[in-house]
C-alpha cells in the first residue's frame, strides 16, 4: 500500500518557542561558558550562549538547540519535557544518600608510637586504661552502629594506632559480624594503621577475618620520616617493609596507602608519586592538609598557602597523566571522584565532597570514650576543646536522640550546597559539596562565606581545571579518566563486549 | 536461500495449514501435521490420506479433496525434511516458518505497525492479521521439537498483538525456557505502565527487547519513524522496562539522517539509558521503504567512519557493550573491527564478486542479498589479517 512520508518540519516545535528548565552557568577561561543542568550534564559553549539561551534567541533546528533540548536545559512543544526522566536521573545522582550512615569509624585507642606533626589526637603513653575503648563502650558502639538503616555498612578502626589496642579489635570484629548477619547487613571492615606494630599473628587475623588495611605513606624516606617522627626515626623503612609483609599475608589488593600533604610535600609532587609507583600502588590521593586540631596549632610547620597546594596538585596530576599515557595505571582519587560526578550519571558518597555533607549522614565516629562525632574532623576539634559537633554518647544517646538532637540538626541546616549562598547559583554545585565543619573551623560559622573560603576556591579551581582537560577532545585522556572511574586499566577500557 | 514459494491451491483447500515437511512417503500412522513435499504424486491419491497437506511441482489438474494441496509449486528444493511451513489457501503461498538447523528463526508476529520508518526493511501492511498469526504461531511453537538456541519475535510491531503476544511469549517460556528470546519492537507501547507490567509478569527467563532510538533530538527520531511523540514514548518505555529489570538492546540504523547526531546520541544513551545491555549500530538495508527514500537516506559508510568511531569510543570507554552490525571490514576503520559482528541472517547473507580474493572474508559479515544494487563504493579485497580479527 502507498504510505505517505512527511518532512522533518512536521515533527519540529511550533513558533511558540521554548521554556527553560533549571540550569546554572559559569564563565570559563578562553571565551568559553560552562552550562550545567540539574543532574550534572554539561555543555561547554562559546561566550554569550547562556545569554542567548535565556533570551530565547536560539534557533529551532540548530545543533545547539537540539543539544540543549536533549540535555533537558529547555523544553518545547515538539516533545514532552520528560520530567520523570530528569527526576530519575536526579535520584540516581543522589543515590549515595540511600541507606543513610554507611561509614562507621571506631577510635579504639588514642595511643600511638608516632608523633606526626599533622596529627591531632595521638598520645604517647603505655597506659591502656585511659585512652583505649572499653569492651562495654565497644559493645554499645556496635549496637548504635547497627541501628543505621544502611544495608551495607563499613566499620573502620582508627586511632591513635588501632593495632596497639588489638584486643579491642578482636572483641569488636566477631560482635559486629554477628549483629550484621542477624540484621541481614553486608559488613566491610577496614583498619587504618601505620603497621609499625603489626605482628604476623595480627596480619593473619586480619586476613582470616577479611579485613582490609589502609596505611600511611607520605612519599620517599626524606619526606615520610620528616612528616612522621617516631623513636628511631625509621617510620619509612618500617612502612615499606610492612606493606610488603602485609601484601604477602593478606593479598596485594587488601593493602591501600594514603598520603598526607605537608609544606615539605608541596615541593615534591613527582617524588611522592614516583614512590607510589615504585611500591606498585595504582591509586594515589593528593589530599590537602585538613585545617584541624594540632595541624592548626602547628601551622608554622605544616601550614601552607592554598595556591601552593593547587600548584602541587596540578603538577602532580600532570605527572600522573603522563605515567598513565606511558602505560602505568595510576588513578588520582580526588580527580576520580570529581570526574565520576562530571562524566557519569552516578553520584559518589565521598564524605568530604558531597551534598548533603557526609557528616553524620554518611559517616559517624565513635570515640574511645563513647562520644559520637559527625566526622573524624569533629572529634579532632573536640580534642582542641570545641565540642560543637559532638552528637552524643553511646551510653546516654539513642540513634534517635543523636539524629534529632540539636547538634545534628544544626549541622544539617548547613549541609546542602543547593541552599547555601554562593553555592546555590554556582554552575559547579552538582559536582561540589558542603562542609559545615570546615566552615565552622576556618570561618567561625557553619554556613561559611564563599568568597573567602579556601574550600570553595580549591574545589572551583580543581573542577575548572578538570573541565579544561575534558574540553581538550583527547580520546586517550578520556580513556584514562574512564579507566579511573571504572577501577579498570587503560587496556581494559573500551574493549569490545561479548558478541 | 529462499523462504517462500507459491503454486496453485486446490479448490477444496480453504483453511491455512501449518506442518512439517516430509520428503518421502511415511507410514500412515506418522503423517499427522506433516506436509508431503514431492515432485511425483502417487497415481492413487488415496495413498496420501493422513497428511495435513501436499506440495508438488507437478501440474496437478485433478480435484484433490483428500488433502489440502498446492500444485505447480515453483520450487521445492529449499524445503528440507522437518522444516515447518505454512500453506495459504487463498494465494497458494508457501512460507518457511522454521528451519531446525538454522540459528536465525523468527516468530513473525504481525504485519501491522504504528510507526512508518523511512528505511523500514519490512514495510507494514494495514490489515488485521492478528488472530490468524497468533493461531499460526502457537501452532508453530507446538510443532518445534528440540529447543532452539535463540528465537526472534519480529513484525511489524509485535506489541500490537496485545494479549496475543503475551500468549505467544508464555507458550515459548513454558515449552523452551532455555531458549534465548529476542523481540524487535519500537518500544512505544511500554510507555503505558500496565502493558509493561503485564510483560514483566510473564517472567521469561532469557528475554531481551531490541528497541530503536535514532537521535537524541526528539524531532529527528519522530521524523525517522514518521510518528509524532514516538521519541517520548520510546524513552519513557525504556524507563518503564528498566523498572522491571527487563533487558534492553538499543538499535540504531545508520544513514544520512541518523549519522548527524550519532555522537550526541551515544552520550545521550550513556546518560539516560545506562541500563541498556547492548547497543547495536547497524548498516542500512536496501530493501522495503529504503530504496524509495534513498535520496535522503544514503551516505556511503566509508564517509561516516569518523562519527561511527567516535560513537563507539564514547560508548565503549563508558563500559557500554556496543556492536557494529551489517558492515564490511574493508569499509570499517581498523579500530572498529573488534566491534563488528557477523550479524546478517543466513538466508539473506551474501558476498560480492569483489570479496572472492579477500583474506578476511571469513571474519567479515558480508552483505544483505539486496546490497548488490547499492553498497559502499569502497568495497575491496583485503590481505589476510596477521592477528585474528576478533583480537584486534
Amino acid at each position: 500500500m502507498a504510505r505517505v512520508f512527511y518532512p522533518v518540519e512536521s515533527y519540529s516545535a511550533s513558533e511558540a518557542g521554548y521554556r527553560l528548565l533549571p540550569f546554572r552557568f559559569l564563565r570559563l577561561e578562553s571565551n568559553k561558558e560552562l552550562l550545567v543542568n540539574q543532574v550534572g550534564e554539561f555543555v561547554v559553549a562559546p561566550f554569550g550562549t547562556a545569554q542567548a539561551l535565556i533570551r530565547k534567541q536560539l534557533t529551532r533546528g540548530s545543533d545547539i538547540y537540539a543539544t540543549f533540548k536533549a540535555k533537558q536545559f529547555i523544553a518545547d512543544d515538539s516533545s514532552s519535557p520528560l520530567l520523570d526522566l530528569l527526576a530519575t536521573k536526579y535520584r540516581t545522582k543522589y543515590g549515595f544518600i540511600e541507606g543513610f550512615t554507611k561509614l562507621h569509624i571506631f577510635v579504639v585507642t588514642l595511643r600511638c608510637d608516632h608523633s606526626c606533626h599533622y596529627c591531632q589526637v595521638s598520645r604517647q603513653t603505655a597506659d591502656k586504661s585511659t585512652y583505649d575503648m572499653s569492651y562495654e563502650t565497644a559493645g554499645k558502639s556496635v549496637e548504635l552502629m547497627m541501628k543505621s538503616p544502611a544495608r551495607h555498612v563499613t566499620l573502620e578502626f582508627q586511632g591513635g594506632e588501632p593495632l596497639l589496642a588489638f584486643d579491642v579489635i578482636r572483641y569488636i570484629v566477631p560482635l559486629a559480624k554477628r549483629r550484621a548477619e542477624a540484621l541481614g547487613k553486608d559488613l566491610d571492615i577496614v583498619v587504618t594503621t601505620n603497621l609499625a606494630n603489626a605482628t604476623d599473628d595480627m596480619l593473619f587475623y586480619l586476613r582470616d577475618e577479611n579485613i582490609k588495611i589502609s596505611t600511611s605513606l607520605d612519599g620517599p624516606a626524606f619526606i615520610h620520616n620528616a612528616n612522621r617522627p617516631r623513636p628511631g626515626n625509621n617510620s619509612y623503612e618500617l612502612t615499606i617493609k610492612n606493606i610488603e609483609r602485609a601484601r604477602k599475608i593478606l593479598g596485594y589488593s587488601k593493602v591501600a596507602a594514603l598520603m598526607t600533604t605537608t609544606q615539605l610535600s608541596l615541593q615534591h609532587p613527582t617524588e611522592i608519586i614516583d614512590e607510589y609507583v615504585r611500591l606498585d600502588f595504582h591509586s594515589i590521593f593528593l589530599r590537602p592538609l585538613s585545617p584541624y586540631g594540632f595541624a592548626v596549632k602547628t601551622k608554622k610547620k605544616t601550614g601552607y598557602q592554598l595556591d601552593n597546594f593547587l600548584n602541587f596538585y596540578r603538577t602532580g596530576l600532570a605527572h600522573i597523566l603522563q605515567l598513565n599515557r606511558a602505560g602505568y595505571n595510576l588513578a588520582e582519587v580526588y580527580a576520580k571522584i570529581l570526574l565520576t560526578k562530571i562524566l557519569t550519571p552516578d553520584g559518589t558518597g565521598f564524605v568530604d565532597l558531597q551534598s548533603p555533607a557526609g557528616a553524620g549522614i554518611n559517616v559517624l565516629v565513635y570515640n574511645y570514650d563513647g562520644d559520637v562525632y559527625a566526622t573524624d574532623e569533629s572529634r579532632m576539634l573536640a580534642e582542641m576543646g570545641d565540642h560543637t559537633f559532638r552528637l552524643g554518647n553511646v551510653w546516654t544517646h539513642s540513634h534517635k536522640d543523636i539524629f534529632t538532637g540539636d547538634p545534628f540538626l544544626n549541622l544539617v541546616s548547613a549541609s546542602c550546597n543547593q541552599s547555601l549562598t554562593g553555592c546555590s547559583d554556582c554552575a559547579l554545585q552538582p559536582y561540589c559539596g558542603a562542609d559545615p565543619i570546615y566552615n565552622h573551623t576556618t570561618q567561625g560559622d557553619i554556613f561559611g562565606h564563599r568568597p573567602t573560603s579556601n574550600f570553595c576556591k580549591r574545589n572551583m579551581t580543581i573542577i575548572k581545571y578538570l573541565f579544561d582537560l575534558i574540553s581538550k577532545q583527547d580520546s586517550e585522556l578520556m580513556r584514562i579518566f574512564f579507566a579511573w572511574i571504572q577501577n579498570s586499566s587503560l587496556s581494559e577500557v573500551s574493549k569490545a563486549g561479548p558478541s | 536461500m529462499r523462504l517462500s514459494t507459491a503454486g496453485v491451491p486446490s479448490i477444496s483447500f480453504n483453511r491455512p495449514v501449518v506442518g512439517k515437511v516430509s520428503r518421502e512417503l511415511l507410514p500412515k500412522g506418522k503423517r499427522t501435521q506433516k506436509i508431503l513435499v514431492t515432485e511425483e504424486v502417487p497415481t492413487n491419491t488415496a495413498e496420501l490420506i493422513g497428511y495435513s497437506g501436499l506440495l508438488t511441482t507437478t501440474d496437478f489438474q485433478q480435484q484433490m479433496e483428500l488433502v489440502p494441496t498446492i500444485s505447480s509449486v515453483q520450487s521445492i528444493d529449499h524445503l528440507r525434511t522437518n522444516d515447518i511451513i505454512a500453506m495459504e489457501p487463498k494465494n497458494g503461498f508457501v512460507r518457511t516458518l522454521y528451519r531446525p538447523d538454522s540459528n536465525h528463526n523468527v516468530i513473525f508476529a504481525t504485519q501491522r505497525c504504528n510507526s512508518n520508518c523511512l528505511m523500514c526493511s519490512q514495510p507494514p501492511q494495514d490489515r488485521d492479521d492478528a488472530d490468524a498469526l497468533v493461531r499460526r504461531n502457537l501452532q508453530l511453537i507446538r510443532l518445534i521439537e528440540s529447543p532452539p538456541k535463540r528465537l526472534v519475535i519480529t513484525g511489524g510491531e509485535p506489541t500490537l498483538l496485545g494479549e496475543g503476544l503475551f500468549t505467544i511469549i508464555a507458550a515459548l517460556r513454558d515449552k523452551f525456557p532455555q531458549t534465548y528470546l529476542h523481540m524487535l519492537t519500537n518500544g512505544r507501547i511500554f510507555a503505558w505502565p500496565a502493558f509493561t507490567a503485564r510483560l514483566a509478569e510473564l517472567k521469561h527467563p532469557d528475554f531481551m527487547l531490541g528497541i530503536p532510538l535514532y537521535s537524541d533530538d526528539s524531532t529527528v527520531h519522530d521524523y525517522v519513524v514518521q510518528a509524532q511523540g514516538a521519541f517520548d514514548q520510546t524513552v519513557i518505555g525504556f524507563h518503564q522496562l528498566a523498572r522491571y529489570g527487563i533487558r534492553i538492546e538499543i538499535r540504531v540504523v545508520l544513514h544520512a539522517i541518523t549519522i548527524l547526531r550519532l555522537t550526541q546520541l551515544a552520550e545521550y544513551i550513556y546518560r539516560n539509558l545506562t541500563f541498556a545491555e547492548h547497543i547495536a549500530l547497524m548498516g542500512l538495508e536496501n530493501i522495503g521503504y529504503a530504496p524509495r527514500n534513498m535520496d535522503r537516506l544514503w551516505i556511503d559508510p566509508h564517509d561516516y567512519q569518523d562519527q561511527l568511531e567516535s560513537a563507539v569510543e564514547i560508548l565503549s570507554t563508558r563500559g557500554m557493550n556496543v556492536s557494529i552490525y551489517n558492515h564490511q571490514l574493508c569499509v570499517l576503520r581498523r579500530s572498529l573491527w573488534k566491534f563488528a559482528r557477523k550479524s546478517i541472517s543466513d538466508w539473506k547473507n551474501i558476498y560480492l564478486d569483489a570479496c572472492q580474493p579477500c583474506g578476511v572474508k571469513n571474519d567479515c559479515g558480508g552483505f544483505f542479498k539486496w546490497a548488490t544494487k547499492l553498497h559502499s563504493n569502497h568495497i575491496h579485497p583485503l590481505p589476510a589479517a596477521r592477528t585474528p580479527v576478533s583480537a584486534e
